[in-house]
């Protein structure tokens, strides 16, 4: 279980959360909504341990983040960052396989539980065929699933995942999040910043909703995602959108 | 990369065993195979053994460290153009010499003092480079680039007063130069253990490709990795400079070639780059010592004239 507790962030001298108390526990789906700029990858980074929080403290099953070593919480926590920052020149398959770091490091041996577990993967986010090709030779959406597909190999119990539908398509939307939603119903707790309520309501059974200056609210996604608190969380009016609204079925 | 590996594996050979068949005496192959075996001609014995050998050795690890500091440099600093002389290392080893020869000292004292410049250099970019937000490569690129600027000028005003008679023994430093190189023991040393320091990092490199918060994600404790690595391309590159003088385009040109054919991986990259790097240099210094014979040109002019072309196409290909 990851546990948050009076935590506290900012960034650029403006107030992110304050005082956010949050578990992920296994077998739950969180979505974590916002507007731009709200948090949400701040939140992330912090629960993932890569930026320390200004106040209050991140513990997985009862030990501060900051107590357990780099690639003990590897193999716990995994984390698909927002933006890449990658100079990767090998093969589709060769750069989910770097998600197997922390499970494999061995410059010899070969990972043959990890390459079938890429497979896998790759197959399952409709990448099969892509897998020999250059990473760099695929699309934005391709690299986006490739980069799921490489979060998914390092087999965490916890998965962090900031925008995990940037750049996919409608069918690769809902492929993604049935995935999600099948990890959290196989035992892995999971939270994804998310910019579409609908899908957060349809996958995710709570959200995190982070509010301007520091406030946060949580809890079942019934309870959060009406229409009033959407309003208050985007500050916009909004209407039910009609009938031009589709789902990729099954 | 089966490829990359097959050439690799029949040019360490090939290359030493040309640097030791020509020279500027010409000895029949069947005279050499006796010298080799201990047999035969005494002046030939010691022509092979105690010459040409410790020649070729001498040239193969400096040209395998040259390759591993720039395979290195090149990822930590997220930059292909990065080589071992952007550290300033080499500009620091050729003031701290010049200096040296400047005020007469012997050779020991010479290449001590040159010790202490490229130490100093590579001290003041590690300090440099450390920001207030941790390690910035732009900081070390930038520190790099004004201490070898720095160290240009140093050296261009040290020749501009030297006396013409010592000015030959500095041109050593600034144009890379194996005649003087003796006994490559040491040398092999370092390029046995900065290679072997280099490749037990090699699966944690693969991963820093993917930027510092996702390697840090996936469990590398990136500081650790960083002073790890910059510390093995700046020990590699000191002692190249050390045995070579400046010795320019091994560095970058050898990670590049083994890139452009499919080798990615760092289990695989750092190895045959210190095995290219040092089978192309002996058979740069092979040219260096026979084609003008008895004279012999600095081998440091001849990688780069050999360098740049192969730069140039490689760019070419690239676009």
């Amino acid at each position: 279980m990851l546990e948050a507790s009076g935590l506290a962030l900012s960034a650029g001298g403006r107030e992110l959360v304050r005082a956010l108390d949050l578990s992920l526990t296994p077998g739950q789906c969180w979505s974590l909504l916002g507007r731009n700029g709200a948090g949400k990858t701040s939140l992330i980074l912090a629960l993932a341990g890569l930026r320390p929080p200004q106040s209050g403290t991140v513990s997985l099953d009862g030990v501060p983040l900051a107590a357990i070593r780099r690639n003990e919480l590897a193999s716990r926590v995994a984390v698909l960052l927002q933006d890449e920052d990658s100079d990767f020149w090998g093969s589709v398959l060769d750069y989910v396989m770097l998600g197997r770091y922390p499970r494999s490091r061995s410059a010899w041996g070969r990972d043959e539980e990890g390459a079938a577990l890429a497979r896998r993967w790759l197959a399952e986010l409709d990448l099969a065929e892509r897998s020999a090709q250059g990473y760099r030779t695929l699309s934005g959406g391709e690299r986006q699933r490739a980069r799921i597909a490489q979060v998914l190999v390092q087999e965490a119990q916890i998965l962090l995942l900031d925008e995990p539908l940037q750049h996919l398509d409608l069918r690769h939307q809902a492929r993604v999040m049935r995935v999600l939603a099948r990890c959290s119903a196989e035992g892995k707790a999971v939270l994804a910043a998310l910019h579409e309520p609908g899908l957060a309501a349809l996958h995710c059974g709570h959200a995190v909703l982070l509010y301007d200056a520091g406030r946060a609210s949580l809890g079942r996604s019934s309870d959060m995602l009406t229409q009033a608190n959407l309003e208050a969380l985007y500050q916009c009016r909004l209407e039910a959108a009609g009938t031009r609204s589709f789902l990729p079925s099954g | 990369m089966r490829a990359a590996t097959l050439g690799v594996v029949v040019l360490v050979p090939a290359s030493l065993a040309l640097a030791i068949a020509f020279g500027s005496v010409d000895l029949s192959p069947g005279t050499i195979a006796d010298a080799l075996l201990g047999r035969g001609d005494e002046i030939a014995r010691e022509i092979v053994w105690g010459v040409r050998a410790p020649r070729a050795l001498a040239a193969f690890a400096c040209g395998g460290l040259l390759a591993l500091a720039g395979a290195l440099l090149q990822v930590l600093l997220r930059n292909p153009l990065a080589d071992p002389t952007i550290l300033g290392v080499s500009g620091g080893a050729a003031a701290g010499a010049l200096a040296a020869i400047l005020f007469g000292a012997a050779a020991a004292a010479v290449n001590l003092s040159a010790l202490a410049g490229a130490a100093g250099a590579a001290a003041a970019v590690f300090a440099f480079s450390l920001g207030r937000s941790g390690w910035n490569p732009y900081r070390v690129l930038l520190t790099g680039v004004a201490l070898a600027s720095g160290f240009g000028a140093l050296v261009g005003l040290m020749l501009a007063v030297a006396p013409s008679s010592q000015v030959q023994g500095m041109l050593f430093w600034l144009l890379g130069d194996l005649s003087p190189a003796g006994d490559p023991t040491a040398a092999l040393l370092a390029l046995a253990a900065c290679s072997a320091v280099a490749f037990s990092q090699s699966a944690a490199l693969d991963v820093l490709i993917l930027g510092e918060d996702k390697a840090r994600a996936l469990g590398v404790a990136v500081a650790r990795l960083r002073a790890v690595a910059f510390g093995c391309a700046t020990l590699a590159t000191v002692a190249a400079v050390l045995l070579g003088g400046t010795i320019g385009f091994v560095g970058l040109v050898v990670p590049h070639l083994l890139r452009l054919s499919g080798v990615h991986r760092h289990a695989a990259l750092l190895p045959l780059a210190a095995c290219l790097g040092g089978s192309l240099l002996a058979l740069a210094d092979t040219l260096a010592r026979t084609l003008a014979a008895p004279a012999e040109l600095p081998v440091g002019v001849l990688t780069a004239m050999i360098g740049v072309p192969v730069l140039l196409a490689l760019l070419a290909r690239l676009r």
